[in-house]
């Protein structure tokens, strides 16, 4: 019996390969008439002033940490709600601690304005 | 080969093109709905009532010159879209969509119809729904322009925001079906309570559904949570600077995102191929069905509601609908425990 | 070029993002640019430029004879044509103290308020669009559409209409031009309730528009708004109330204010006006007199030396013009306009101070500015 995984991976091979196909094709069917305005960032029309790789708000990074911390909370449920018919009230008492533990991160976050956009 | 290794490589390559061609008539319904809710006619012109529409949409773009900012990242530019069509058709790969099957006595072992059965395809999906973000990130990175970057960096923060009520969504479900495997749990709802309700879990679970579909739709981009590429705001978004096939990388993820999460919900909500009326080796054709009504209501929302502003996305993901998927996590679970389910 | 710091403490400075929004761009309504620069998704500062549509219509109304310059009036505001047509006939009437037939005043209050509604059309459309709506936008366009085909059976043209001349009318109505009118306010009636349930009490709607770009009343008297911008923070100031012209003050109709100033109390303000301008269409069609539609004019159109302003209310607010005559040569000695857009555009940068982005273009909507009248 083939393991389960080698068809997704030969599915992925397939899209990649379908992906990387049609952009060669399409590279051999459309023009190439390139010239300086042409290769400009589009800012409107305008010529961009600045870089646009700047340092920029620190609020998106806030979202990737507080993301990282409850993302792997969530994958740890997923192993416990399926065995949760055998862990029974066990399961239960312990997520609840769990939960609480992490309620606690969350209310510090959201009090210390890491969930305020403006 | 064998027989079943024949219909193994069949069955992979004609998903693989079912996913092409759903996308391509996605592009036409949206447009055609679209043009029924704004009283017009939508493409017409193309071949019979405007059907070969999606061919000469590839054709023109394939025509197109394909641009790129001189200040570009070139590697990543070039991979952020084959990486955003990659994961889309990726994430298809452990959907089941049908009973297993024989394919009418052709083969001697049934077969099940999907690409991949994995024993934790739930697990899978999440996993492949976070790689998505990567080519859109990218995109945004990768051009050095801003609208791209701000675009990029919009969708990052949103679509991982939105994944953790959906991954506590999946949870919920994993709680009641008391597996991973998407096949295992389809056929837990095979069935009917009291003789005329079906045992869908949507009825078990009509809150995780509504949480299920929200996170959704903001993890595929559709209105009302479309800003990485609020045209409005930020004119394209992350795919400001992209033309011709490379942009129709991203148009095709979209499309095929929006399939997989409604084939994703039928098979954990709407009780997959199980439906009344047809035997079970047609059973697919319920799938379809439900697939193609969900999809239907993600093009309806589109083309009615307006769009959120981006904080108070956040705000609803963050302060409403995670607490909200939390504290129906744990209903859930002292619901089973009481009742047993 | 090196940008301002955002101070977030010690470790997490930022630079500002300085963006473009502007000339090309989807929803900044034409040509205007805003220079935004951002923290994050916040505006911390704005800056506006305008000129990109400049095609100097005052100076070279300068060079033109007095009836010549009715066409390049259609070229201003684009999207309300007829009424910059009869803002500068009746003060070239003015200049000339030339009385107007009661039937061409009759006629000029339906064109103006046909005029208002077809400009509402296009502000509801895109300002839905802005906000995401986009099938508000060809309900919308749908029904000007039915506005502009009145408008070409009377003039012929359906975008830069030059439907009046000094003195009264260019034509009479067409028959059966008037049935039509009314034909037309019954549907359109339908219609305005159609946008109000799609948008009025949308959650996401309120929640996009309310409190959004507040101004008080004060603010915006001393900013210079005029029209629904002034009148959606409670000033009821309504150049047809105030001074009416044409024949406004023979009809019966209310000024709608708001009273918070946001940009819902503007949307609920230009909804409102919908519903008055059909009332206005509707007395002005019922009692059109008989009559001549030109009054006396000389051959030779050339005011004696002086100056003149007069206002009307166009769709964007008070519509002025200034003009000067020499008395000597038979075209003005200087024309001078005061667009509603380019007064209420003063209003945009306060607004969006400390709003987000996508706060920005739904402000430039509820503003309603048209860039070809900004730059002129």
């Amino acid at each position: 019996m083939l393991s389960p995984y080698i068809p997704i991976a030969i599915f992925v091979v397939v899209a990649t390969g379908f992906a990387l196909f049609t952009l060669v094709f399409s590279g051999l069917l459309h023009p190439e008439k390139y010239n300086k305005v042409k290769l400009e960032p589009y800012e409107c029309g305008i010529e961009p002033l600045t870089d646009a790789r700047d340092r920029y708000s620190i609020r998106y990074y806030l979202v990737a940490m507080l993301f990282v911390i409850f993302d792997v909370e969530t994958v740890f449920m997923f192993p416990w709600a399926v065995i949760f018919d055998k862990l029974l009230l066990f399961g239960l008492i312990e997520m609840l601690v769990f939960i609480f533990i992490l309620v606690v991160g969350y209310y510090y976050a959201w009090q210390k304005g890491a969930l305020e956009w403006v | 080969m064998s027989p079943l290794l024949l219909a193994q490589v069949a069955l992979t390559l004609f998903v693989f093109v079912m996913l092409l061609s759903s996308a391509a008539v996605m592009v036409y319904v949206e447009r055609k709905v679209a043009a029924l809710l704004q009283q017009r006619l939508g493409p017409y012109l193309v071949g019979p009532k405007g059907l070969l529409q999606p061919i000469a949409d590839v054709v023109k773009l394939m025509f197109k010159e394909e641009l790129r900012p001189r200040a570009a990242d070139a590697l990543l530019f070039t991979l952020a879209p084959i990486i955003s069509a990659t994961a889309a058709f990726a994430a298809f790969a452990v959907v089941p969509f049908g009973a297993e099957t024989t394919f009418f006595g052709l083969l001697d072992e049934r077969v099940r119809l999907q690409v991949a059965d994995v024993n934790v395809a739930v697990l899978v999906i999440f996993a492949i729904a976070s790689m998505s973000v990567y080519g859109i990130v990218l995109a945004g990175w990768s051009a050095n322009s801003k609208y791209s970057l701000l675009g990029g960096l919009r969708s990052s923060a949103q679509m991982i925001s939105y994944e953790l009520s959906y991954g506590l969504a999946l949870a919920t479900v994993l709680l009641v079906g008391n597996s991973l495997s998407l096949t295992d749990l389809v056929n837990r709802q095979a069935g009917t309570w009291l003789g005329f309700i079906p045992r869908w879990f949507i009825f078990v679970q009509p809150l995780g559904f509504f949480i299920y579909m929200t996170a959704g739709i903001a993890e595929t981009n559709r209105a009302p949570f479309d800003f990485p590429e609020a045209e409005q705001e930020l004119v394209a978004g992350y795919h400001t600077e992209y033309s011709s096939m490379s942009f129709a990388m991203f148009f095709l993820a979209e499309y095929i995102n929006m399939v997989t999460v409604s084939a994703v919900a039928t098979d954990l909500f709407l009780g997959g191929w199980h439906g009344p009326l047809l035997p079970e080796s047609l059973g697919w054709i319920w799938f379809l069905i439900k697939v193609a009504a969900l999809l239907f209501f993600y093009v309806w929302m589109r083309w009615t509601l307006p769009r959120y502003r981006y904080d108070q996305l956040m705000a609803f993901g963050w302060k409403v609908l995670l607490p909200l998927a939390v504290i129906n996590l744990l209903v859930t679970a002292a619901g089973v425990l009481y009742f047993g389910l | 070029m090196d940008t301002p710091v955002v101070h977030h403490g010690a470790m997490f400075d930022t630079n500002e993002l300085v963006i473009n929004m502007g000339p090309q761009h989807p929803s900044t309504h034409g040509v205007l640019r805003v220079v935004l620069r951002l923290d994050g998704e916040k505006v911390v500062d704005a800056d506006v430029v305008i000129g990109y549509l400049h095609r100097g219509i005052e100076k070279l109304s300068e060079n033109r004879n007095w009836t010549q310059i009715i066409l390049l009036t259609d070229r201003m505001d684009y999207v309300a044509a007829a009424t910059n047509n009869v803002g500068y006939c009746e003060t070239v009437e003015k200049l000339m103290s030339l009385e107007v037939p009661r039937r061409a005043r009759y006629v000029r209050t339906i064109l103006c308020e046909l005029q208002r509604i077809a400009s509402h059309c296009l502000w509801i459309g895109t300002h839905a669009m802005d906000i995401g709506a986009m099938t508000v936008f060809l309900y919308a366009f749908r029904e000007r559409e039915l506005i502009l085909d009145l408008f070409e059976e009377f003039c012929g043209a359906r975008l830069t209409y030059n439907s009046m001349r000094i003195g009264g009318l260019p034509l009479d109505l067409p028959p059966g031009w008037d049935r039509k009118v009314l034909e037309f306010c019954s549907v359109m009636d339908s219609k305005v309730d159609e946008y109000e349930e799609l948008l009025t009490h949308n959650r996401i709607w309120l929640e996009r528009t309310k409190g959004i770009g507040v101004i008080s009343g004060k603010d915006a008297v001393a900013l210079g708004l005029s029209g629904p911008p002034l009148r959606g923070s409670g000033v009821p100031k309504d150049v047809r109330k105030d001074e009416p012209y044409a024949a406004y003050d023979e009809m019966q109709f209310d000024v709608p204010i708001g009273t918070a100033g946001d940009t819902y109390d503007r949307y609920l303000v230009r909804l409102e006006e919908f519903r008055q301008s059909l009332r206005i269409i509707r007395q002005a069609t019922e009692g059109i007199p008989e009559g001549p539609i030109v009054g006396k004019v000389p051959r030779l159109i050339k005011p004696a030396a002086g100056e003149t302003y007069h206002a009307i209310e166009s769709p964007k607010g008070e519509l002025g013009y200034f003009i000067v005559s020499d008395g000597k040569s038979t075209n003005p000695y200087r024309f001078r306009v005061r667009p509603p857009s380019f007064c209420n555009l003063q209003g945009l940068r306060p607004l969006i101070r400390g709003h987000l982005i996508a706060d920005v273009v739904a402000l430039i909507g509820s503003l309603d500015v048209v860039l070809g009248e900004v730059d002129r």
